[in-house]
């Protein structure tokens, strides 16, 4: 018998329902869990263990009263970029150290109305810059695989919290790979969705027209069922795209026999880790054997990506804390740390005048071209897989003070965020030391049913999802 | 040595929408209690998006099409990022490259059509005050739509420049989509002056930009003063300094408020959380469809459909209320025959209060006043007729300068007719048939 914490959410609803135990006695086990492993793996900012245990006891008087909600009773975790009415929002940045929101960002609404127990908002790398967790002004997060590794970043504490049982499913944003790499080092399962899918409004900008608002789960099932509550149009971000009612649990259990799965050549280069590209070889055949038809296909910009990204990406940002002056939020803009410095000297330069066409509107054409070379292959396959990072967790402290390697890992990552379309990233083995790594499921904008299809598919076949780190 | 003034104008002006550009707050600031309309969004808090409001992108696009510019199919905002404590975000929402509207014009009394370079929508700041050591931010008018309307360098005299204001003002006022109060600062203007040596073409190397002028009197007399400024400094063989100077009322000149070494960077890039605006030709034209009637439009219809005076109409036309007042009142006079001439000479003879006088009440007066109605058209010839052919003598002297002829003959019609009647129409006809 699974201890409560260790639940999905499915199998917790269900519990839930039957009355075999209560929503305050779910929240005690998730909130037990943090107050024993968060000092060592520092997966938190903020834990509202009070605030929890009277929303969980409110969800047992409606459960006990008939009523049922998707989310009923279920403790999440959110990413400290959300913006929470009351319960301080820190975006892991001593700028905002004491900011408390006014108000609840949409998706933290919606999850709220459904039923959802926030338990605690989780460390991330400040302002969602980075790819290690380490560039936290509250410490970096470990790998509860292996404490002396990073967690992957920027949505570090989120992915370790559901790893390590802090909770059932965790929110995060994605602008660059921040759900997908941590994902991947933590074996859990990670989805970024289609841009625009899923509001952004009131979450912490990184860069807006690459963020991507999505979250962490244990399984496939539970990350579909998630994305029923939290996609959908919002009149209060003009970039979400007309809601189209879909239920992502739909196809689960379908078959994936015949559907065409491409490799994208570029993606698994000689740059590939050893044991990284001998999981994701072993992933291809296990695909193929279930009778996915298996297409290698070609992406001849993606090279240009993390080149095209990392201008976009730090002009978006320059422009995007531009806001924290000084002024209004007690800490002025000495407080911010190295990393933001360097994003907001990047950004700043490359929009400045005489600059500006030859970074800023050069990066855009690539982008365009990078679209295309998606909207190309997604004409002859239904998805592309991929490893998600190129190389399996690296020790803390390894390459902090080399932000060009640092930048290199989320080179798989990038495209799909400058492209706009969803990714999907799902435990796919382990390295001899027994650190996670994952592999990427990619389509066209707003496949995601598709590719929780593929993934769970996968997922039932190989089962590393059941695998969890010994804390 | 003679020179030219080189002048353009920008010229902002904050439309009167219920709710801001990009938050649903309230956009009627002047004089609420600070801070009160406000909203994550207009404060710029961390995560708060903006959304267009349909309404001012439809009001600035209206605006465009009354100043005869093309209208954009596509076009997009971008951000404006410069540091400003009454910048909420630290950038404005405006439009760079592809604004709404460009490529229109004005046309003066002059003859001269001035051109418009552009017409764009953006957002309001807030407001500081300093008090003492301190100082304070009132967001309210953070966000509040502003559509900036530039102009060509084409100004020549400070005549042009207020002809060209007051009937920007009168247009917007028209399309009843802005107060376009100077002193309450929905309308902002800020003309920028310089000037060549007569018989030159080229742009002279400076710019001087004026700002705080908020009424049109104080920019006729901040033109005058910085030509004549700029004059002793040109004699002398020096060139004036690029700055900006301030209008100050008090001592009657400009002061100098920032030198301009080189052109601001404020590394414009297009906003990420708005899509671009994609406008059809037939959304454009439907718009265009919906457009209240322009001042010039309604002046050139009142003399085709009214047969009045270039002056009179000019008048009648100045304010909206007035000319719409008129029409209603041509509208009750038909009824009673009477014709458009006699009610324009009324209304702007007896400066009439149309805020208190109903229209038909008008009428009933000019009624009175005249009792012209029941005279058939036809027997008021024949008697004018008579009167002329027994009155030789009177028609003579009236011929030969004697303007008292005329008075004599109105009184001889009136004896005949047995009724008092409109002595203007009598003079006009006995006038007429003398020549």
């Amino acid at each position: 018998m699974k201890n409560l914490n260790e639940l999905t959410i499915k199998e917790a609803k269900a519990g839930l329902k039957a009355k075999e135990f209560t929503s305050v006695e779910l929240t005690k086990a998730c909130l037990e869990q943090i107050i024993k492993h968060n000092q060592r793996l520092n997966a938190f900012i903020t834990i509202v263990e009070k605030e929890a245990l009277e929303q969980a006891a409110k969800a047992d008087l409606l459960i006990s009263s008939g009523q049922d909600l998707p989310l009923l009773g279920i403790p999440l975790a959110l990413k400290d970029l959300f913006s929470t009415k009351g319960i301080k929002t820190t975006a892991a940045s001593n700028v905002l150290r004491n900011y408390i929101p006014t108000y609840d960002a949409t998706v933290v609404k919606k999850l709220k109305a459904a039923g959802a127990i926030i338990i605690g908002k989780t460390n991330l790398d400040a302002w969602a810059h980075g790819s290690s967790g380490e560039n936290s002004d509250f410490g970096p997060t470990k790998n509860p695989w292996n404490i002396d590794y990073v967690p992957g970043g920027s949505s570090s504490g989120s992915a370790v919290s559901v790893a390590s049982n802090m909770c059932l499913a965790a929110t995060g944003t994605d602008t660059g790979g921040s759900i997908r790499l941590p994902a991947c080092f933590n074996n859990v399962v990670g989805l970024k969705p289609t841009y625009g899918r899923v509001s952004r409004y009131g979450i912490v900008a990184m860069a807006s027209s690459l963020d991507s608002i999505g979250h962490f789960t244990k399984t496939v099932e539970d990350s579909a069922l998630l994305f029923n509550i939290t996609a959908g149009s919002d009149e209060m971000d003009s970039t979400t795209l007309p809601a189209i009612p879909e239920d992502f649990t739909q196809d689960l259990e379908k078959s994936i026999k015949g559907i065409k799965i491409g490799i994208p050549k570029e993606f698994v280069t000689k740059d590939i880790d050893r044991e990284v590209k001998s999981a994701f070889e072993k992933s291809v055949k296990v695909l193929k054997d279930m009778g996915a038809e298996i297409i290698e296909v070609s992406l001849p910009y993606t090279e240009y990506g993390t080149a095209a990204y990392y201008i976009i990406q730090p002009s978006e940002v320059s422009s995007n804390l531009a806001r924290y002056d000084g002024i209004r939020y007690g800490k002025g803009r000495g407080s911010f740390g190295d990393e933001a410095r360097r994003r907001i000297m990047l950004g700043t330069f490359t929009l400045s005048s005489g600059y500006y066409d030859a970074y800023y509107k050069k990066a855009m054409q690539v982008r365009t071209l990078i679209k295309k070379d998606f909207d190309d292959a997604f004409k002859k396959i239904d998805a592309l897989i991929s490893p998600v990072c190129p190389t399996i967790p690296w020790k803390l402290g390894e390459k902090i003070n080399d932000p060009l390697k640092m930048y290199l890992s989320d080179v798989l990552t990038v495209t799909a965020n400058i492209a706009g379309i969803p990714g999907l990233s799902v435990p796919a083995g382990f390295s001899n030391n027994k650190l996670p790594i994952g592999i990427q499921i990619m389509g066209k904008q707003l496949s995601e049913k598709l590719l929780f299809q593929i993934g769970s598919a996968f997922e039932k076949q190989t089962n590393y999802y059941k695998e969890k780190p010994n804390l | 040595m003679k020179y030219k003034p080189v002048m353009g104008l920008e010229v902002h002006v904050e439309l009167k929408t219920k709710s801001k550009m990009f938050c649903g707050c309230s956009a009627d600031y002047f004089g609420q209690k600070p801070n009160t309309h406000t909203c994550p969004v207009c404060l710029g808090l961390p995560g708060a998006l903006p959304v267009a409001n349909k309404t001012a992108i439809d009001w600035c696009i209206m605006i465009g099409q009354a100043l005869s510019c093309k209208i954009a199919n596509f076009s997009k905002f971008d951000r404006k990022n410069y540091f400003y404590p009454d910048l909420a975000k630290g950038y404005q929402i405006s439009q760079y490259d592809q604004p709404f509207c460009q490529k229109g014009f004005i046309l003066l009394s002059n003859g001269k059509k001035l051109g418009i370079t552009r017409v764009h929508m953006e957002e309001d700041t807030g407001k500081l005050t300093h008090q003492g050591d301190s100082s304070l931010i009132d967001f309210n008018r953070s966000g509040v739509p502003l559509v900036e309307i530039v102009t060509e360098p084409e100004f020549e005299n400070a005549e042009e420049v207020v002809e060209y204001l007051k009937r920007l003002q009168q247009i917007v006022r028209y399309l009843d989509v802005s107060k376009a109060d100077m002193e309450e600062g929905n309308m902002r203007l800020e003309p920028n002056i310089s000037l060549r040596k007569e018989g030159e073409t080229g742009l002279p190397k400076y710019k001087v930009e004026v700002k705080n002028i908020n009424s049109f009197r104080f920019v006729e007399k901040a033109i005058e003063f910085e030509i004549k400024r700029q004059t002793e400094i040109l004699d002398k063989g020096e060139l004036p300094v690029q700055e900006t100077r301030g209008w100050n009322e008090a001592k009657s000149k400009t002061v100098s408020q920032r030198i301009k070494e080189e052109a601001n960077d404020y590394r414009y890039f297009p906003e990420p959380d708005i899509p671009p605006v994609i406008l059809s030709d037939f959304q454009i034209a439907t718009l265009k469809s919906q457009m209240p009637e322009t001042p010039s439009a309604k002046f050139e219809r009142f003399i085709a459909d009214f047969s009045l005076s270039a002056y009179d109409t000019e008048i009648l036309t100045r304010e909206k209320s007035i000319a719409d007042y008129f029409e209603e009142a041509v509208k009750v006079g038909k009824k009673h025959n009477l014709n458009p001439k006699q009610i324009a000479n009324h209304l702007i003879n007896r400066s009439v209060d149309i805020n208190s006088v109903l229209p038909a009440k008008l009428i009933e007066t000019i009624l009175n006043a005249t009792q012209t109605a029941q005279i058939d058209e036809n027997k008021l010839n024949k008697i004018i007729d008579y009167v002329l052919k027994e009155n030789q003598k009177a028609v003579l002297d009236f011929k030969s300068g004697k303007e008292n002829a005329i008075m004599f003959l109105i009184g001889q019609v009136m004896r005949i007719a047995k009724q008092k009647l409109d002595t203007m129409i009598i003079k006009e006809k006995l006038e007429e048939k003398i020549k």
